[in-house]
């Protein structure tokens, strides 16, 4: 794929539209560019990583949750995430590794709090050359 | 995006009609407050629309309301209020928003402008140090899992019994600072690991806090029953809501509310509107969560409103008594509530949802504080960071018209990157210093965000509900000083 993802304007909030050639570099990329929100993916480096795994009834949801997933590590244990590694994928449940570090004042400039992924004008799509998904969250 | 093509129906000047019969499946009609100048913004982005689709949703009664300061929101538009009978309507946490009792708190002072500008740097330094603020700030106030339990339930009077604040606070809170039914079970271990170290905390975003100096009254009677009695009297407003906390309950039961809306066949236009009958199980789990994320907001407006008082008594060396530093009220404006409205002529029990939508009682409703009993009960209505703010009361007008509501702020024009490609944060500093206004944020950059350019102007917002008598104007106040996550 060309492009990763892009980061659209919402009056009230950010969105995104993640691309990916299958599903599971579509949801890798959807998670980038929600890290891609917090602060600058270079400024993160890979010093630890954390099995992940994430449950939904469908798989546009299994997206929403999978990003709210994220959010809440950073909120909660402040890591800062920018690769994953796909293990498994079905329509409602994923299996994810993801590789970062902690975060650390000195060292990564926070662009913006991101507190949801929302299911506001969420859409999933499957075109020609692949996957594009579009989410807006809160911040 | 496409501008917004439906019929607007004129009922007078400030109130415009959608009808029932623009989209098949609206139980009600719509009904936006506005001025006709607003209508070609609310046009452009597509906020009729969201109003219509709220109309949509199981046992709404009366209208889809949308207050003049409206923006689109994620499902219910932002600046929404919707009634639901509790017999056979849902109740939608998108109704409610993210930042559950996101609210405002105002505290006057016996201080004037002259006693404090000349130590405006110490006193926003001092509040700085004192109030947590900033994106993931921890709060001062240590929460283990036991307290955050007996908070979830207790609201404010939590923070009162450990001596911040008093319960004369308590008197001039929405509901007391605590809205019953709380059930910390029905909130998940992960809302409470997000809410526990941000208890006390101001956060970021949108959040802030400002000192003010009162510009205009417009009613001295009721304004003196504030404590509002002089031009230059200085205010405090504390602007935030439940945090992390509130975001995880919504979160957590938005999913759950996704799987009510197939188990219970309803049918709506937008995913984010879901939702599930009040009185099922789904439905009275959000509430008694809801009511955990409701009672963290006030407990947490309550710790900073101490941490303010402490802030001034240091900086002026005295005591609180001696600055006159009592609380004028304290509102909610993202909350669900079960409240006695009369409906086509019947008293009826309805669920009324006011997402960026205040609470605004006449005077002698049972609910309405002893204090305001004869002029209706506060309603505080922020303007951007660097504009002006309102003080307003309810009337018996929005008690029979709009399920006792109003409006809740300015509402946002352009888009956070928009506002940021439009200016930068350090002009946005210079400017406010350039009109007499002190600004300490955690972020410089993100102050574009909430650039004056970013919103509509309160004052046309405040005089549309005034004008449709939903409230009266009491008071406008500008800021002198501002701090911000």
């Amino acid at each position: 794929m060309e492009r990763a993802f892009e980061i659209i304007d919402h009056t009230a909030d950010v969105g995104i539209i993640a691309y990916g050639a299958d599903v599971e570099e579509l949801f890798s990329n959807a998670a980038l560019a929600l890290f891609s929100l917090i602060t600058e993916l270079e400024s993160i480096e890979e010093k630890m990583h954390l099995d992940l795994k994430v449950n939904s009834d469908d798989r546009d949801s299994l997206l929403v949750e999978w990003l709210n997933e994220l959010i809440y590590l950073f909120d909660v244990e402040h890591v800062l995430f920018n690769r994953f590694d796909i293990e498994s994928l079905t329509h409602n449940q994923l299996k994810a590794i993801c590789y970062g570090e902690t975060f650390n004042p000195m060292k990564h400039k926070i662009k913006g709090g991101i507190k949801a992924a929302t299911y506001h004008m969420l859409k999933l799509d499957k075109n020609g050359v692949g996957y594009k998904a579009q989410i807006i969250f809160d911040i | 995006m496409a501008t917004w093509q439906g019929q607007l129906i004129k009922i007078d000047d400030y109130r415009w009609e959608i009808p029932q019969n623009y989209k098949t499946g609206m139980r009600v009609p719509g009904l936006i407050y506005a001025s006709s100048e607003m209508l070609e913004s609310m046009r452009d982005e597509q906020t009729p629309e969201q109003v219509a689709n709220v109309a949509f949703l199981p046992g709404i009664v009366g209208y889809s309301f949308a207050m003049p300061d409206i923006h689109w929101g994620y499902g219910f538009p932002i600046g929404g209020v919707a009634a639901m009978d509790i017999k056979n309507g849902v109740i939608s946490p998108g109704g409610v928003g993210y930042d559950i009792n996101c609210g405002v708190r105002l505290l006057r002072t016996d201080l004037s402008e002259a006693e404090v500008r000349p130590r405006i740097n110490q006193l926003i330094n001092e509040l700085f140090l004192n109030v947590p603020s900033g994106l993931g700030s921890e709060g001062k106030v240590k929460v283990g899992q036991k307290e955050m339990n007996q908070l979830m339930v207790e609201g404010a009077r939590w923070a009162v019994r450990r001596g911040l604040g008093s319960e004369e606070d308590l008197d001039v809170t929405e509901e007391g600072g605590c809205i019953s039914g709380a059930d910390p079970s029905k909130t998940s271990d992960k809302a409470a690991r997000r809410g526990m170290p941000q208890a006390g905390t101001l956060g970021a975003g949108n959040h802030f806090l400002e000192i003010q100096i009162v510009k205009e009254i417009f009613d001295p009677n009721i304004a003196n029953i504030m404590g509002v009695t002089e031009i230059g009297q200085i205010l405090v407003l504390i602007h935030t809501g439940s945090r992390g906390f509130g975001h995880q309950v919504c979160t957590d039961h938005l999913r759950v509310m996704e799987g009510a809306v197939s188990k219970y066949g309803i049918k709506l236009p937008d995913r984010q509107l879901a939702c599930a009958p009040i009185e099922s199980s789904e439905g009275q789990d959000y509430i008694a969560a809801m009511a955990c994320a409701a009672n963290y907001a006030w407990v947490n407006r309550q710790c900073i409103a101490h941490w303010v008082r402490e802030s001034f008594s240091k900086v002026f060396g005295k005591s609180l008594e001696a600055l006159g530093m009592k609380q004028i009220y304290d509102v909610a404006h993202n909350i669900a509530k079960i409240e006695d409205h009369t409906v086509n002529g019947h008293k009826i029990k309805v669920c009324v949802h006011r997402k960026g939508a205040t609470r605004a009682f006449p005077a002698g409703h049972k609910d309405t504080p002893r204090r305001y009993k004869d002029v209706g009960q506060p309603v505080l209505v922020p303007g951007d960071m660097g504009r002006c703010s309102f003080i307003a009361v309810g009337t018996q007008k929005a008690m029979d018209e709009s399920f006792g509501s109003t409006c809740h702020g300015a509402g946002r024009v352009l888009s956070r990157g928009a506002a940021k490609r439009s200016i930068r944060g350090t002009e946005v500093v210079r400017e406010l210093e350039s009109r007499g206004i002190t600004i300490k944020a955690g972020s410089i950059p993100s102050l574009a965000e909430e650039a004056s350019q970013a919103y509509k102007d309160v004052t046309e917002v405040i005089d549309v509900v005034h004008h449709a008598g939903i409230s009266r104007k009491v008071a406008m106040a500008i800021p002198i000083g501002v701090i911000k996550g």
